[in-house]
This record gives structure tokens, C-alpha cells and sequence, in this order.
């Protein structure tokens, strides 16, 4: 360790100006983002709220109180108090353990949509910009189309189609979130696709499928899952629409939007049915959102 | 001259490209539905040589790219279909609950302009102060709360309780179907009609659906002016003109501010098509009779023809407000020749 200037902490090692092998590099380059994100404070509180979410959703059977699916109609409509925290519903269920329980749903659309859209994205953008030429006409003009509609609007009708539910809600958010995702992989492609290293992977013989799999999608990597953390409030806030709709998770599941409109009859009056699912939507949905926008800090300084 | 001319073809023939992906996809949703179109017509008792017989008047024992053909055919003659919730032509249904959609919407942008365009310009002057992180706060709550519940939530605050605004509809009971509709923009209509009293009660159940829906286009307008505010006022144009001695109001309200108009307007109609979208949740809050709730209602009675219908209208009208603030930019900003 004597050649390291900085001695022989972990510190040291990891912010090295010479690591000697690429893990070493790529851990600190990881380590020094981590520094740049620790150090901001909206960003840490997204990250803790997130963290909180997959604990709720992990631990949900054991945090809630009461069974979410149990109705005790002599319990119902009790205001937020002692015994029911957030008050019960209209069938007496406890809406604390219900929200506990919908964690589980958000956070099960939410990564079923980032592992589907995003990648399908990747895959469309990086051909078309890696191969160019008419294929890239072909793609980008149906990637142009796809993004000139009506998101929602379209999602709703995808729904219809396939009947109302939390997969076709899953399905229906896929396939109208993929173009965005699409222009972006295109933008990195096309700004690597001559550089010098793909040339002299494309001389020593590498196939194109090895080219893109090796070298052109772990560059185009870090836009896009800023831009996922970005959307996944998006993506949270859509799936509660389609569910406070009623096309999306059907009831008695406790879906935080389809919890919305079963209290929107009583609002007025019992307001707690409604407003404490779409509290947590809120809470939900920021701690995405600075998540996001501190990823984009480190991740992406140049769009600052 | 023929530049002009090749760019006009190109535009028209995107346009057109894209106006026929959107009737492919409402077309393709049409037949993947689970409900057979044939049995939605004669109902599920019918014999097999009847069903047979109106399988091939509905033309659907004809080739995919056919039966797509006709469809396009009969949308451009402005033929959607019949809903089978009100037996009347879709098209029909669509242009009397549109006005309410647009009303609402136009209200929405009025406000978000007024609003936002102020909003954004006084956050990049006091860049770093309390205006500024104002609106980045109004930007992030936007981007996080369900515009469904801030309805709710709204209905409960306002009306429920301090009684400030009046509660879901149009106008109060007892003023419905007084007013001859001519537009079918109620607010119009009643002062067509010289009846204040109704244009203010119509004002006032604008109100707060136009607020809710509004607040995520001031926040966005804010933003977008801030960002064009900014990139201005670091421009040596802004230095000459303050060196000159120029009133600081002067240089940002005139200069500055009169140099991000064009880009300012393409934002706003893009904001307008958001908003449209929005409407739909808006809608069923407010029991708003516009395209959104029109739409939301079809689907939770599987009436296909009224929901790909709203569909395409809408995605027309997006189509349309993309093209137009596309060309507003190339018309406005001398630049983009």
C-alpha cells in the first residue's frame, strides 16, 4: 500500500488518481456519486422515503394492525383515533392496514412497468441508432407516432380493451411509456456510434448484436434509469388514475387509488376514507421525484 | 420557393403518417377486444344463420387490411359508429359534450398563462430566493399529487366546508336547460343570452375544477418560462441594454420577456393538450359533462365505439395542437426560416 498516497483506508482506496484495475475505478466512481448524493439533502429524503416503501411493502403482514380484508360493519366509518389510526371505511376495514398492504401493489406496478417499458425502449433506440439508415427511419418515425398520442388517454382505451385489472393496467402504462425511452437511447447511441473504441470492436470481428449488447447499452444505461426514476412517480400517479377509475386493481384489493374513489361518496363527511390513501400517493410519489432529481445530479451533471 | 413547398409535403405527409398510426391503433384495440362485436348487436340468443348473416353485413369476414381500409374510410366521412349506450351516432354525442371539455380547458390555460408566465419570469430575476424555490416547490408538488384527489380534497376544503365554491355540475340545478345552447360553452351561452345571473353561477362552478386543473399549468408554464428567462437574461444584448441605462422592469418585462414569446407560445399549446388529457380525471370528479367523463362512462359499459371515438378525437386534437405550435415556431421566430 506504500504507492498509495492516500494510505490504506477504504476512503483512500476508493478515490485513488491511479486505481489499478477497473473495479477498482468503477467503485470509485461510484463511490465518489454517492458523496456528491449524500451531500444533498432533498435528495436523501427521496431516497429514504423509497427505502421506506420497500421496507412497508416487505413487512406489510407484520406493520399492519389489522387484516386489511376484514369488514366489521359495526366498525365502519370510525374517524382516525386510538384504535384506528387512519379511521376505518365503509366496511369497517382499517385503512392504515390497507395502505400498508396497497405498498405492495404500487411497488408491483411500478417495477413491473421499469423492467418492461425502459427496456423494450433500449432495445428500439439502440438499433435504430446503431444501424441507421432506413431502419432508424422506420423506427423513429413509429417512435414519433407512439409519442404524439395522448398518453392517458390511450392508456384507458388499451384497458378497455383488455378489461379492467391491475396486469392491463401494468400492460396498458408499458406500452404507452416505451417511446420516450426509445429517443433516448436513440440520442446516446447516435453520439458513440463512431467513436473509436466501437470502430476497433467492429475490426476485431465483434458481431453487432455483441457491440450493442457489450458497449453501446451499459453507455446508454445511466440516462435512461434517471429518466425511469424520473417517470416512476408518473407511473404511480397514472396507475392510481386508472384504479380511482376503477380499470385498474379491482376492489377488494387495497389499491391506493381504487381505496380514492371507493371513499369519494362519503368525502364530504367522512373525509379520512379518501384523503389518507392520496396522502400516501403524495408521499409516495415525491420521494421518486427528488430521488430522481438527485440521481440526475450525479448521474447526469451536463442536463443540470 | 420549392424548399418551402418540399418542407410543407414533408410536414403534411408526417401529419398524415401520424393521424393513420393513431387510427390503426384504435383500430387494432377495436378487435382485440374480448366482446364480440356481432353478439353486442343482436344480443346472445341469436341463431347461428342470423349471426352468420350480420358477420358478413359488418364486413367482417373480410381480410384485416380491409376491414382497416373501410374503417379509415368511414372515420374520414366522419362516421365513429353508434354508442350503445345513448343509440345515437358517436360523433354526434362527441361534439355536444366537447364545448364542456374545451370550456374547462381554455379556463385552465388562462389561468396557467396569467399565472405562470409572472410566476416564471420573477423566479429567474430573484434566481436562488424565495420566488425561485416557490415555484420549483409548486413544480415538485405537481408532479406528485393525484390531480383526482386534489379534485376531492378541493370539493371537501372549498364547498364542504367553507362553502366558497359550489359543488360538482356545470351550473346549480334549478338553472339547467334555462339557456339555449348555441356554443355550448355555458358561460358563452348565458351572456348570448344576456342571462348574468346565469353567466356568474356558470363562472362560479368554473372555478374550482379550472384551479385544480390549472394548478399543473402554471406549474409547468412557470417552469419552461424560468428556464427561457434565465438563458435570456445571461445574453449581452440584456448587458447592453442595462448599461444604456434602461429601468430594470424595462429590460426584463420588454427585452427579455418579448424574446421568449415564440418559444412561450409553443409551450402554452402543448400545455393546452396536456390539459385536455388531464380533463378526463378532472371530469369525473366534478361531474363535469365534458369528453373525459363522456369517455370514462363508455368504458365502464364496454361501449367500444364511444371510447375509441373519444380516443381518436383526442389524440386528433393532440395531433393538431403539436402540429400547430410546431408551426407557430416556424411562422413566429424569423430564426427557425
Amino acid at each position: 500500500m506504500s504507492a498509495n498516497p492516500n494510505g490504506g483506508s477504504l476512503a483512500g482506496w476508493l478515490t485513488a488518481d491511479t486505481p489499478r484495475s477497473r473495479a477498482q475505478a468503477r467503485l470509485g466512481r461510484l463511490y465518489r456519486g454517492w458523496q456528491g448524493f449524500t451531500r444533498n439533502g432533498l435528495a436523501m429524503l427521496g431516497l429514504a422515503i423509497v427505502l421506506g416503501l420497500v421496507l412497508m411493502a416487505a413487512l406489510a403482514p407484520w406493520l399492519a394492525p389489522y387484516d386489511p380484508y376484514q369488514q366489521d360493519l359495526g366498525r365502519r366509518l370510525i374517524p382516525p383515533g386510538a384504535a384506528h389510526w387512519l379511521g376505518t371505511d365503509a366496511f369497517g376495514r382499517d385503512i392504515l392496514s390497507r395502505i400498508l398492504h396497497g405498498s405492495r401493489l404500487t411497488l408491483y406496478i411500478v417495477a413491473l412497468v421499469t423492467v418492461t417499458a425502459p427496456i423494450a425502449g433500449l432495445a428500439i433506440g439502440t438499433v435504430s441508432g446503431y444501424f441507421g439508415g432506413w431502419v432508424d427511419a422506420a423506427l423513429m418515425r413509429i417512435t414519433d407516432i407512439a409519442l404524439a398520442f395522448p398518453k392517458l388517454i390511450l392508456a384507458l382505451a388499451f384497458v378497455s380493451a383488455l378489461g379492467p385489472g391491475i396486469e392491463s393496467a401494468i400492460i396498458a402504462i408499458a406500452i404507452t411509456s416505451w417511446p420516450a425511452y426509445a429517443r433516448i437511447a436513440r440520442a446516446e447511441t447516435l453520439t458513440i456510434r463512431h467513436s473509436d473504441f466501437i470502430q476497433a470492436a467492429r475490426l476485431q470481428g465483434a458481431s453487432s448484436a455483441r457491440i450493442i449488447l457489450g458497449h453501446v447499452v451499459p453507455l446508454c444505461s445511466s440516462s435512461l434509469i434517471v429518466r425511469v426514476t424520473l417517470d416512476m412517480a408518473g407511473i404511480i400517479l397514472t396507475a392510481a388514475g386508472l384504479g380511482f377509475l376503477g380499470l385498474g386493481a379491482q376492489p377488494p384489493l387495497p389499491e391506493w387509488g381504487a381505496m380514492i374513489a371507493a371513499g369519494r361518496q362519503y368525502v364530504l363527511d367522512q373525509w379520512w376514507v379518501a384523503t389518507m390513501p392520496g396522502i400516501a400517493i403524495f408521499i409516495v410519489s415525491l420521494g421518486f421525484n427528488l430521488l430522481g432529481d438527485g440521481l440526475r445530479d450525479v448521474l447526469d451533471p451536463k442536463s443540470r | 420557393m420549392r424548399r418551402l413547398l418540399l418542407r410543407a409535403i414533408g410536414l403534411l405527409v408526417s401529419v398524415a403518417l401520424t393521424v393513420l398510426g393513431l387510427l390503426l391503433v384504435t383500430f387494432l384495440i377495436g378487435r382485440v377486444v374480448p366482446i364480440d362485436p356481432v353478439l353486442a348487436v343482436l344480443g346472445d340468443r341469436a341463431m347461428p344463420d342470423v349471426y352468420e348473416r350480420v358477420r358478413i353485413e359488418m364486413g367482417l369476414d373480410q381480410p384485416l387490411w380491409w376491414q382497416f381500409a373501410v374503417y379509415v374510410g368511414d372515420v374520414l366521412r366522419g362516421d365513429l359508429g353508434q354508442s350503445v349506450l345513448t343509440s345515437r351516432p358517436v360523433l354526434e354525442d362527441i361534439l355536444r359534450v366537447f364545448p364542456a371539455t374545451l370550456e374547462l380547458a381554455t379556463a385552465a390555460v388562462i389561468l396557467g398563462v396569467a399565472l405562470g408566465i409572472p410566476a416564471g419570469v420573477m423566479a429567474a430575476v430573484h434566481q436562488g430566493r424565495w420566488p425561485d424555490h416557490l415555484i420549483r416547490v409548486l413544480g415538485l408538488i405537481g408532479h406528485s399529487v393525484p390531480v383526482f384527489w386534489l379534485g376531492l380534497v378541493g370539493l371537501l376544503v372549498f364547498y364542504a366546508r367553507l362553502d366558497l365554491a359550489p359543488g360538482p355540475g356545470r351550473l346549480d340545478v334549478f338553472y339547467e336547460g334555462l339557456v339555449e345552447p348555441v356554443t355550448g360553452v355555458v358561460t358563452v351561452d348565458a351572456l348570448l343570452a344576456g342571462e348574468t345571473e346565469i353567466f356568474w353561477n356558470a363562472l362560479h362552478h368554473l372555478m374550482l375544477p379550472a384551479a385544480i386543473l390549472g394548478y399543473y399549468s402554471v406549474a409547468y408554464i412557470a417552469r419552461m418560462t424560468r428556464s427561457f428567462m434565465l438563458d435570456q437574461l445571461r445574453q449581452e444584448y440584456i448587458t447592453t441594454a442595462r448599461v444604456k441605462g434602461l429601468s430594470e422592469a424595462r429590460v426584463v418585462w420588454r427585452h427579455a420577456l418579448g424574446n421568449i414569446a415564440v418559444p412561450l407560445t409553443t409551450v402554452v399549446a402543448l400545455s393546452y393538450a396536456t390539459l385536455l388529457e388531464g380533463s378526463v380525471l378532472t371530469e369525473t370528479v366534478f361531474a363535469w359533462p365534458g369528453l373525459g367523463l363522456y369517455i370514462t362512462s363508455s368504458l365502464l359499459s364496454a361501449d367500444m365505439n364511444a371510447v375509441l371515438g373519444g380516443t381518436l378525437v383526442v389524440g386528433g386534437v393532440f395531433i393538431g395542437l403539436n402540429l400547430l405550435s410546431d408551426l407557430l415556431y416556424r411562422i413566429l421566430d424569423p430564426r427557425a426560416k
